[in-house]
């Protein structure tokens, strides 16, 4: 590298170092302007679901318990119209090696990078992913890095990614911790250019591939204990992966009917990169500030082509406040003797939303919990918030304010799981995709065909949109 | 007399990576009023002294140069004192759960 470590320098020389770090070529996988050759892409990894499988098995990852959660179900029925109240169940991923479905994403990154002789691996995350990179990494004797936004200007480390660094330690990972700012992502690109390591992103088909299997688990089990697939999984959305690999799983267990809802906290209001607002997230992950960007486009991330394509997947997108995670969180642990991590509880409180509009005999999925402990808990969460001035009370959830008040509810009946436009989040994507397009430059019909697919519609509605958005610029 | 540390003992290093005015442009107002900083933690290469320049050997090897700011760092994260929102929650619940037990 030039000894220039200015930003404009550094992520120049974004796509040479991309490619070195991820051995894909993504260019060959174009089509037209704006589509590309999504499935190509995924199965040219080599890597099928049983091979997946396999993989994941021998390094314990996967195979978790699914749990029915008979006393949270009797909670939405005690509150719930006579004969609704569908049974909730989850999949117990606080089980895999590092303590959260991450280890899915991670196994097969970690086994792609032994395989093509890379020495390390290393990612740009602050949350579950680095621990589950690290701990793989570990096993598979590769060198690991994390890059983590760690602390504010005033030195405050959000105490969830606290805990993320002392584990990714305890997994022999260095740990390079940044203050606040999406030039993560910079330093990133020189520690891959420096090391010559795998890029274990998020959002390589590796990444993807590799939660396949927990869709693909959650309809066999319900399949094998119900004699039936679920109705309706719910996963906890941020960056698209987790929403994409599980949508994607169902599939190919033939699950068709099964509807996917994606959930997140509300975190509207807050900037992403804020120094001052940082700290005023009670979520690190799981939340609106993740997951509106990464469902109106996907490819503004770390890869030239994201394998984490929420949009194609979601029937359903729901948004939850901060307060309702936390006081589902306590009434896991309470009534059904989980004592796990508050982000993976976002899709929970929306489950138990959901269950209270549904049948009785109907069966909703939640997909997914993480370990908890000293940092990751809504004690820290809600300390820390006090000490900076957050207000935190028992209320109705609609008052609850991101980065002002953190309303507690006062009962169950209060939960509410807040519908996303799907139609708006659609026109969005669209939007960013025709901004992305040069001067001059006019859609195919092959890109609109892609295009419908990416967004979950058809090509009709897509055609309507663009004609829409282009009159307007008119 | 600044505290000392020997070759070889567990540090974090701190080091300004780009100053403010040399971050990214799409960066909001208040982070472009601070600099992007960074802390690394390693073995150090030679004996230091805190608040002054030291290298040090990362757990994946990789040798950096920063200030010296601690020496065998600890984590400080913890839950602290219970939330009394979230206390009666449990009781509330299985309360509700009591009633209808009883309905049923």
């Amino acid at each position: 590298m030039s000894t220039d470590y200015s930003y404009k320098a550094v992520m120049a020389q974004k796509a040479d170092i991309m490619r070195s770090s991820l051995g894909i070529d993504y260019g060959k996988y174009t089509i037209g302007l704006l589509s590309f050759d999504y499935e190509g892409m995924l199965s040219d990894t080599g890597y099928d679901l049983e091979t997946i499988c396999d993989i994941q098995s021998r390094t314990a990852v996967g195979n978790t318990p699914l749990v029915e959660l008979r006393n949270l179900t009797e909670l939405a029925r005690s509150i719930s119209d006579p004969g609704k109240g569908a049974r909730i169940f989850v999949k117990d991923e606080a089980a895999n090696p590092s303590g959260s479905f991450k280890d899915r994403r991670a196994s097969l990154s970690a086994h792609e990078a032994g395989e093509k002789g890379y020495k390390g691996i290393a990612a740009a995350t602050s949350g579950n992913y680095g621990t589950a990179v690290a701990s793989h990494a570990a096993k598979a004797g590769l060198q690991c890095i994390i890059v983590q936004e760690a602390f504010d200007s005033k030195g405050i480390a959000q105490p969830e990614i606290a805990e993320k660094t002392r584990a990714c330690e305890a997994y022999g990972a260095e740990v390079i911790r940044l203050s606040v700012g999406p030039e993560l992502f910079y330093q990133f690109l020189i520690v891959l250019k420096e090391t010559g390591f795998f890029n274990a992103s998020l959002y390589t088909p590796y990444s993807i591939l590799g939660i396949e299997t927990l869709g693909y688990e959650v309809a066999m089990q319900v399949k094998e204990q119900e004699g039936r697939f679920p109705d309706l999984v719910i996963a906890t959305h941020a960056g698209g992966g987790n929403v994409t690999g599980t949508a994607r799983g169902l599939i190919k267990a033939s699950a068709k009917d099964t509807l996917t809802v994606a959930a997140s906290v509300d975190l509207s209001g807050l900037h992403m990169a804020s120094d001052h607002d940082f700290n005023r997230k009670s979520f690190t992950t799981g939340h609106t500030g993740f997951s509106i960007p990464f469902s109106t486009w996907p490819d503004r991330t770390d890869v030239p082509r994201n394998a984490a394509r929420p949009l194609r997947y979601m029937d359903r997108f729901v948004t939850v406040t901060q307060g309702e995670v936390f006081y589902m969180t306590q009434v896991l642990a309470e009534i059904e003797g989980m004592e796990r991590g508050p982000a993976g509880n976002t899709s929970l409180a929306a489950a138990f939303a959901l269950s209270r509009e549904m049948d009785g005999d109907k069966i909703i999925v939640v997909q997914e919990t993480e370990y908890t402990g000293a940092g990751k808990h809504p004690l820290s969460q809600l300390n820390l918030a006090k000490q900076i001035g957050i207000e935190v009370v028992r209320g109705d959830p609609k008052d609850n304010k991101p980065g002002k008040t953190i309303v507690i509810p006062q009962h169950p009946s209060q939960i509410e799981a807040v519908d996303v436009d799907l139609d708006r989040i659609r026109r969005s994507y669209l939007r960013n995709a025709l901004n992305s397009l040069a001067e001059g430059e006019k859609a195919t019909e092959n890109d609109l065909e892609f295009l419908a697919a990416d967004t979950k519609s058809t090509q009709d509605y897509v055609r309507e949109v663009v004609n829409e958005l282009i009159g307007k610029t008119r | 007399m600044a505290e000392r540390a020997k070759k070889d003992t567990w540090v974090e290093i701190y080091k300004i990576l780009l100053e403010k005015g040399e971050r990214a442009p799409q960066v909001p107002n208040d982070t472009q009023q601070v600099p992007l900083e960074m802390k690394v933690k390693g073995f150090l290469v030679h004996d230091a002294v805190i608040g002054e320049e030291a290298e040090i050997i990362t757990p994946a090897g990789r040798r950096i140069k920063g200030r010296l700011i601690e020496i065998n760092p600890a984590y400080t994260h913890m839950y602290g004192r219970p939330i009394p929102e979230l206390s009666p929650i449990g009781a509330e619940v299985r309360a509700i759960l009591r009633e209808r037990g009883k309905a049923q």
